[in-house]
């Protein structure tokens, strides 16, 4: 205590001054302050880190699908390297068509690709039909160089003796091959599962028949962690076989096997000799048996065009662009539909806005200068709207404009319209229009009102009475000041307009619907699931856009309810 | 009523003024009649001449307002009965009503009532025609929601007005949409997972919302913006890509299609209702209180739930209504983030009105409309007592 007192009487003297435990003030406000704010963000922390998770983290990762598009290099990575060395002025070499040959084989035994014929056929219609064919036909290449080999040693047939020559009978294994071949495996499919493989290459036979390892390896990690088999047991793919057919192609393979002595070197020996009954032509001219669309300069052109794992393609094809191999082109004409929809929506969006002006404005007005008890009353005939249910709402649209419904009947009965030529009200722009305005009014007129209720009503009668009339008084004094109720409402209103997705879907036909319904088209049924997140990214640009605009005029924190 | 009479107001001349407008409305009214039942002109000229002999008989010979608007209402409803039987009546009393009103309305001076004084004729006239606009709109708001009521009680398989219904016939109004909601299995099933998902949703983000409500509103918040910016975005971002992100990255995780992965989705929609509406009550609380049991010994826990708690309450409890309804009439996101087995009410509605089988939506959404006034007064109350809490007039 005393110490306290004196250090007191010190800080009035000299020295900085000092708090109750004899801290300089300074830290010790310092310090507290330091509390306080990290008490307010304990308290926040729980739902920030809630909302990142539920909802931020959603968003980005729309953003990520956008332009991800490891697809290709994923499932064709050998491909996707020897295409890099095309110049793409005329078909490419058979180091491609052999590349492609045997990723399409480990593919089409992982199912994968039909995913990628699905994804490349958004850019060339076509694709998805040939890959698939090619990867029912892709045993039918391979067996062409299995019988051959089997011809010259049955041994060739058994699973256990393709085993030890792979291991070469235990010798050291290439563990390089292993792990680059099982990081490749797991790219290509996404939950294989891990665990022992129960095989390694011997680094004797990778150095000896390279294309036969990595084929073996291949095969022996699908085998074992795919199909959960002992690769010891199961008969290799055709696609190790012509692995071996083109390892024993080249002459120096052919001669490093007349001195090899591991398991299996008498019957590698005797296919070495036997590599001239081996298909002529290879790869390519099988290819083009199975499908001649495998010559074409443009399937070839798509898949080096889209092998970045990165692509803009999506944002491209968003709007009515896309990726080709001379740099980015318009889109066929028939395929132009986005550029159309987002003017489409913004069209739309607008008109719906400037409606809900129109009918706001006068609603709001009478709101802000009736009587309190008398202007409460008529608000819940705005918040009942406001309350009720989305789906109520849009059904009451539908029952009330569809051509059997209730305003046709009532101007059928009146007389006004003809039984036989009742207005088409729905399932049209029309439609959407009405229905969005009526469920968006309360939106427009909720932030007028608020703002209108600020507005003096003494200011009108001022300028009244200096001579102005109703017009000029309300034209020149009044509207100015409601401004940023308009702006606010408006952008409230356009805002939620140009993400609309129920109304227009029940209400729109096709055409009144907005590029929510694209979206949803996408995601759900067409399953191009990037191109579905590139239009939600525009869409979501778009918006924040306006939204920080609405920050700007009003504030987030004013954003009022009910 | 009023004790001083204005003198500058003269009685308005039922020649040349009262007369010519009611023959007119009479006109219009007996045109749409008319062309009812395929007689427009008679009808007009008709129309014309019953609303000119009860303008001059109402105006002459009653001058009580009461009996004469009866009495012009059962006339009308006497022409309508010998006219169009039972429905005729209504609609005879209605256009009764409406003639009567008008008549007395511009006869006793009534339609200067709400205009100053000074106002010239066009002046009123416009006002008037202003106040007849927005009659107009408020129909456009109300009328869609009301239409709905009655038709969710039709007799037949129709979304519209089966003539049975317009003869007011009993036998046209039959309950069998409603008991439709209640024995369909399919409905039943997505009532309970509408039950099972919101209230769940709703505790989720009162809970966490209201916390970070309070350390919003603390003095000192350092990147205060930002934070508000990213807690408020479930609001502002279109449901649409709400509803992609979610559906990609929930698939992602393995919560696509499940119980959890929609709870969790509807939490975040509804977080940001929770924090604009706490947010603003917390700006009338007055922080001495806290401090004030803080002095009295009271922990921080107890001054929570003692002090700041039952003084924020109507917020809290009217951002968790907010968040309620956002979860209980949310289609999109469930839509995409759900799957069968979590189908709720607005789902099945939605699919309802696409295939538009069958009027039962129509009874589910008679339904919902009452819940919604139901949950609209809760809100309105706790919005005045929150008001009146923090000693501010009732508006």
């Amino acid at each position: 205590m005393s110490d306290a007192s004196t250090s007191m009487s010190d800080a009035s003297t000299a020295g900085p001054m000092l708090a109750a435990d004899g801290t300089p003030l300074k830290r010790s406000l310092r310090k507290a302050l330091r509390r306080e704010k990290m008490r307010a963000l304990m308290l926040i922390a729980p739902l920030l880190f809630f909302i990142l998770l539920t909802f931020i983290a959603p968003i980005a990762d729309m953003l990520f699908r956008s332009v991800e598009n490891q697809i290709v290099s994923n499932t064709l990575p050998r491909t996707v390297i020897a295409l890099d060395d095309w110049d793409g002025q005329e078909e490419p070499g058979e180091k491609v068509y052999q590349a492609l040959y045997f990723d399409l084989f480990v593919a089409a035994e992982a199912k994968e690709h039909t995913k990628l014929g699905t994804r490349l056929n958004y850019e060339e219609t076509g694709i998805s039909s040939l890959f698939r064919t090619t990867g029912r036909r892709s045993d039918d290449i391979g067996e062409a160089y299995q019988d051959v080999f089997e011809d010259v040693d049955p041994r060739f047939k058994e699973a256990g003796f393709w085993y030890d020559m792979m291991t070469a009978g235990g010798g050291e294994p290439d563990t390089a091959l292993m792990s680059e071949r099982l990081g490749t495996m797991n790219r290509l499919i996404a939950d294989l599962a891990s665990g022992d493989i129960g095989f390694a290459p011997a680094a004797e036979i990778s150095a000896l028949l390279p294309k036969t390892a990595e084929a073996y390896t291949d095969f022996a990690i699908f085998t074992a962690l795919a199909d959960g088999d002992v690769v010891a047991e199961e008969d290799p793919w055709e696609a190790v076989y012509a692995a071996l057919g083109v390892d024993l192609a080249n002459a120096e393979t052919r001669d490093a096997v007349q001195v090899y002595e591991g398991p299996g070197a008498d019957a590698l020996r005797a296919a070495a000799a036997a590599a001239d009954q081996l298909p002529a032509g290879g790869f390519k001219s099988a290819f083009l048996d199975v499908d001649e669309d495998w010559a074409s300069q443009g399937v070839w052109e798509t898949i080096k065009t889209y092998s970045a794992s990165y692509t803009p393609g999506y944002f491209l094809n968003s709007v009515d662009l896309e990726l080709s191999a001379d740099g980015i082109s318009p889109r066929d004409e028939d395929q132009q539909i986005y550029i159309l929809l987002f003017k489409r929506t913004i069209f739309m969006s607008l008109t719906i806005m400037f409606s809900c002006i129109l009918l706001g404005y006068p609603i709001a007005w009478l709101l802000a200068n009736l009587p309190v008890r008398t202007s409460n009353l008529l608000l819940i005939l705005v918040l009942l709207p406001f309350w009720t249910s989305l789906l109520v709402r849009t059904s009451a649209w539908k029952v009330l404009l569809q051509q059997q419904g209730v305003i046709n009947d009532i101007l059928v009965w009146s007389g006004i319209v003809d039984d036989a030529n009742r207005l088409v009200m729905i399932n049209n722009q029309f439609g959407t229009i009405v229905a969005m305005t009526h469920i968006l009014l309360p939106f427009m007129i909720l932030p007028l009102y608020s703002v209108m209720q600020t507005i003096p009503p003494s200011y009108l009668r001022a300028a009244k009475s200096l001579g102005a009339t109703n017009w000029t008084a309300f034209w020149r004094v009044y509207f100015p000041q409601s401004v940023p109720g308009i702006g606010a409402g408006s952008i409230l209103v356009f805002i939620l307009s140009i993400g609309y997705y129920i109304t227009p879907e029940l209400v729109g036909g096709t055409t009144g619907t907005f590029i929510s319904n694209r979206i949803a088209y996408h995601i759900s049924s067409s399953l191009n699931w990037g191109l579905a997140a590139a239009l939600g990214s525009i869409l979501l640009a778009a918006v924040l856009i306006l939204y920080w605009a609405y920050d700007k005029i009003v504030g987030i924190d004013n954003v009022k309810l009910g | 009523m009023s004790s001083i009479d204005l003198p500058s107001t003269p009685k308005p001349s039922l020649t040349r003024f009262v007369l010519p407008i009611v023959t007119g409305a009479g006109a219009l009214f007996g045109l749409l009649t008319g062309s009812a039942m395929d007689s427009p002109s008679p009808g007009l000229v008709i129309g014309a001449v019953v609303g000119a002999a009860l303008a001059y008989a109402l105006v002459s010979f009653m001058p009580s307002r009461r009996a004469g608007r009866w009495a012009a209402v059962a006339l009308f409803a006497v022409i309508g009965l010998l006219v169009g039987g039972l429905p005729g009546i209504v609609a005879g009393a209605a256009i009764g009503g409406v003639m009567g009103w008008i008549t007395y309305w511009l006869s006793t001076g009534d339609y200067r009532n709400t205009v100053p004084i000074y106002y010239t004729a066009p002046q009123v006239l416009w006002h008037n025609t202003y106040l007849f606009i927005c009659g107009l709109i408020f129909f456009f708001l109300i009328a869609p929601i009301v239409t709905i009521l009655p038709l969710s009680f039709n007799a037949e398989m129709f979304f519209t007005f089966t003539p049975k219904m317009l003869a007011l016939d009993p036998e046209g109004y039959s309950l069998r949409h409603y008991r439709d909601f209640f024995s369909n299995p399919d409905w039943q099933q997505a009532l309970a997972n509408s039950v099972k998902i919101a209230p769940l949703a709703t505790l989720l983000s009162v809970s966490f919302g209201t916390l970070a409500a309070i350390g919003l509103s603390q003095e000192h918040v350092p990147f205060r913006r930002p934070i508000m910016a990213i807690l408020i975005s479930p609001m502002i971002v279109p449901l649409i890509i709400s509803a992609a992100g979610m559906y990609f990255f929930y698939s992602r995780i393995g919560l696509q299609g499940t119980y959890w992965g929609v709870v969790l989705a509807h939490a975040a929609l509804g977080i940001p209702f929770v924090i604009i509406t706490v947010t603003a009550t917390l700006v009338g609380f007055d922080r001495s209180l806290t401090r004030a049991a803080a002095n009295m010994g009271a922990d921080p826990v107890t001054t929570f739930f003692r002090i700041q708690m039952p003084l924020i309450l109507p917020g809290v409890i009217s951002g968790g209504l907010f968040a309620f309804i956002t979860s209980f009439d949310e289609v999109v996101v469930v839509l995409f983030v759900g799957s069968a087995g979590q189908k709720t009410l607005p789902w099945q509605m939605f699919t309802g009105l696409r295939e538009q089988i069958s009027p039962t939506i129509l009874a589910v959404a008679a339904i919902l409309v009452a819940i919604s006034i139901c949950l609209l007064t809760v809100v309105e109350m706790l919005r005045r007592r929150s008001e009146r809490l923090r000693g501010m007039s009732p508006a």
